[in-house]
């Protein structure tokens, strides 16, 4: 009999040395005389407590965390493989309140198997999602997807229903799906934990936007700042292939679905979806005038359904277990449920999913447990870089697409980054300027020429000086002139993050440095 | 550079996987080789060197032996990474896009490496860490830097 033991292989474990940790086991198991079988699995989402090493004691998975592979001998010595206590044990990882307290539907499966064997995919509920779809017709699958709720998870929430029932209702011919795995923004990292953790969600996800549309070619445009995630979804992709999940006929339904991976190459812009078809077709990511929509022009001029990575991999749960299972979850026009990310300057940082409707508060200090190095916090941004500052006056607002908008806010990809009272929220609104002006696809001039005066304003607001009135002023201008003049989201919403932090933070702008 | 070019000429959109294949192979892409891959996929060299010069992971100079790209987010700002990028110029001595003159370090930017609990975070290579303190960043470089 051999104990089962789990190591996350998610790049956030690798990073705080889970590979370091592994091998140690291995060791340590060996010199223990244990027959040990090591699983590589993704993150359960617990980042503050990776290298997480988890033991199977009666059927129940036995935490232990954070653990250096200098931990091990001790560990092992301890009794670490029949789950004996020591001061790392955390206790049963699924009643731990941070994992308790969440609605995994998205990621039920994430931190639990091994991310590449399909066989313990289907073990846990794995493609009963597409055996259904395949038992519908595409006009049923996209109604199913429309009464979810579902609204793109990138940022955009655009009803994900509607997107599909534009490229179903052209003409047949080739049709494609692509997937936005272009994650870009600062303090998100869910499409990546899935991407590695449970890589068949989303080849299963895009497998039943192609059937129902009739899209027989899918592509994962994917950063290139994810070589982790590169090699689950290719190594996943190969399995399915094997298997009959993907290619020319799909379990045996005479219905075709290719899948590839395209990597990025370091440009933030390809998150917006027009430059990522442009990208993917081989060209300068340079944005594409609205209308034509991609699903009736996108890639090589095809109809194309474009979507997020969570948009994709939610729903292989919403078709298995109908619309109205995942509509229940939520609130408002905001159905279903949330990948939230916890980042930045955070005790709790990691992954959390759920319903829309949870606040800030209960996020930032019920699940985070307060700011890293426990000073008050100040600010927090949500939505990546474009998203604004939000100030703890708002912390009780609920996570909800139209209640964020009403205080001038966005959820976006549902990042949420914490800074505490050392902030300088005019170095921020600096930086939000900087980005723009480095990330800008410089087509239009608004984002183009308009970030650059925004850093150069921002440096004489932060000098100081007879003419600060003056610029702040220019300043509200500027923002005025990019977000009304933008071509696209970055140039359009660069202004959120800097007058959000003018409004709520004044007192920043008015310091000399 | 042929074989290549045949390997990727019959995809559709084949110009990124190639540019890929070929600075996975040489570390850059060498002015020599836009003409061919702007030959081998019947592309002006424009067209090609327009592509390699919008894209901030291509470079058109060889780097050192290692990469090292440093993120400079909002989340890992949030937890101190100016210190470790100023750490970083100091010790090695060089700017972003710059190379140690011994040919060891090359350093870059990056924009989130999706690591954003566990800042500041940095790659060396294809090999992510998080947590990096001026301190932790000198063990790292220590561990990597060969004696001459």
């Amino acid at each position: 009999m051999s104990v089962k033991v789990y190591v996350s292989r998610d790049a956030a474990a690798l990073a705080l040395g889970a590979d370091e940790t592994a091998a140690a086991l291995v060791a340590a198991a060996q010199a223990a005389g244990t027959a040990m079988q090591l699983v590589r699995v993704g993150s359960r989402g617990m980042v503050w407590l990776e290298p997480l090493v988890e033991v199977e004691v009666a059927g129940k998975r036995i935490g232990y965390g954070p653990v250096a592979a200098a931990d091990v001998p001790a560990l092992v010595g301890a009794g670490l493989f029949s789950g004996a206590d020591h001061k790392l044990r955390l206790g049963v990882v699924d009643e731990l309140p941070y994992i308790a307290k969440q609605e995994r539907l998205t990621f039920a499966r994430v931190g639990l198997i091994d991310p590449v064997d399909v066989d313990q995919y289907l073990a846990h509920g794995g493609y009963a999602g597409l055996k259904r779809a395949l038992t519908l017709t595409g006009a049923q699958v996209v109604q199913e997807v429309t009464d979810s709720g579902l609204r793109g998870r990138g940022g955009a929430a655009f009803p994900t229903g509607i997107k599909w029932k534009t490229v179903l209702d052209q003409p047949a011919g080739q049709k494609y799906v692509v997937c936005n795995a272009d994650e870009g923004d600062s303090g998100t990292f869910s499409d990546r934990m899935l991407m590695e953790g449970d890589p068949f969600t989303l080849i299963e996800g895009m497998t039943i936007a192609g059937i129902a549309v009739g899209a027989t070619q899918g592509y994962i445009y994917l950063r290139a700042e994810y070589p982790h995630a590169a090699a689950a979804l290719n190594e996943a992709i190969a399995v399915a292939k094997q298997r009959g999940y993907l290619g020319r006929d799909v379990l045996g339904s005479g219905k075709a679905f290719e899948l590839e991976v395209r990597m990025g190459a370091g440009a933030y812009i390809c998150g917006e979806e027009t430059s990522l078809l442009e990208s993917l077709e081989g060209k300068r990511a340079e944005v594409r005038f609205r209308p034509p929509l991609p699903a009736i022009k996108g890639l090589f001029g095809q109809p194309t359904i474009i979507n997020n990575v969570i948009s994709l991999a939610s729903l292989p749960v919403i078709i298995e277990k109908g619309a109205q299972f995942y509509r229940d979850f939520g609130l408002g026009r905001s159905r279903g449920t949330l990948p939230i990310q916890l980042a930045g300057n955070i005790r709790h940082g990691g992954l959390v999913e759920k319903a829309f409707g949870v606040t800030l508060r209960e996020l930032l200090y019920d699940f985070g447990g307060g700011s890293a190095s426990g000073r008050p916090i100040r600010a927090v941004q949500v939505g990546g870089p474009l998203g604004a500052y939000i100030p703890e006056k708002d912390f009780d607002v609920q996570l909800d697409y139209e209640a964020f908008t009403a205080i001038g806010a966005l959820v976006g990809h549902g990042g949420i980054v914490a800074f505490d009272d050392t902030v300088d929220m005019a170095k921020m609104a600096r930086y939000a300027m900087e980005f723009c002006a480095i990330e800008s696809c410089g087509k239009c001039t608004p984002c183009r020429i308009g970030s650059t005066r925004g850093v150069e304003v921002m440096d004489r607001i932060m000098k100081g000086g007879p003419e600060r009135a003056a610029d702040l002023r220019l300043l509200e201008d500027l923002c005025d002139t990019m977000q009304y003049g933008s071509l696209c989201g970055l140039g359009g919403m660069t202004p959120f993050p800097v007058t959000s932090a003018l409004k709520h933070f004044p007192e920043d702008f008015v310091r000399n440095r | 550079m042929d074989a290549l070019i045949a390997r990727f000429a019959g995809l559709q959109g084949p110009l990124l996987p190639l540019l890929h294949a070929v600075q996975d192979e040489l570390g850059f892409i060498p002015r020599a080789a836009v003409a061919r891959i702007a030959e081998g996929l019947n592309l002006s060299r424009a067209e090609v060197h327009g592509v390699v010069s919008f894209y901030h992971y291509f470079r058109e100079h060889p780097p050192g032996r290692h990469v090292l790209r440093l993120c400079r987010a909002e989340a890992c700002q949030a937890v101190g990474c100016e210190a470790t990028e100023a750490h970083a110029k100091r010790t090695l001595g060089i700017d972003y896009e710059g190379t140690t003159a011994d040919g060891q370090f090359t350093l870059e930017p990056a924009y989130c490496l999706g690591n954003c609990a566990a800042g500041p975070s940095l790659m060396i290579d294809d090999k992510l860490f998080g947590r990096v303190t001026p301190a932790r960043l000198d063990e790292l470089l220590a561990a990597r830097k060969v004696r001459q």
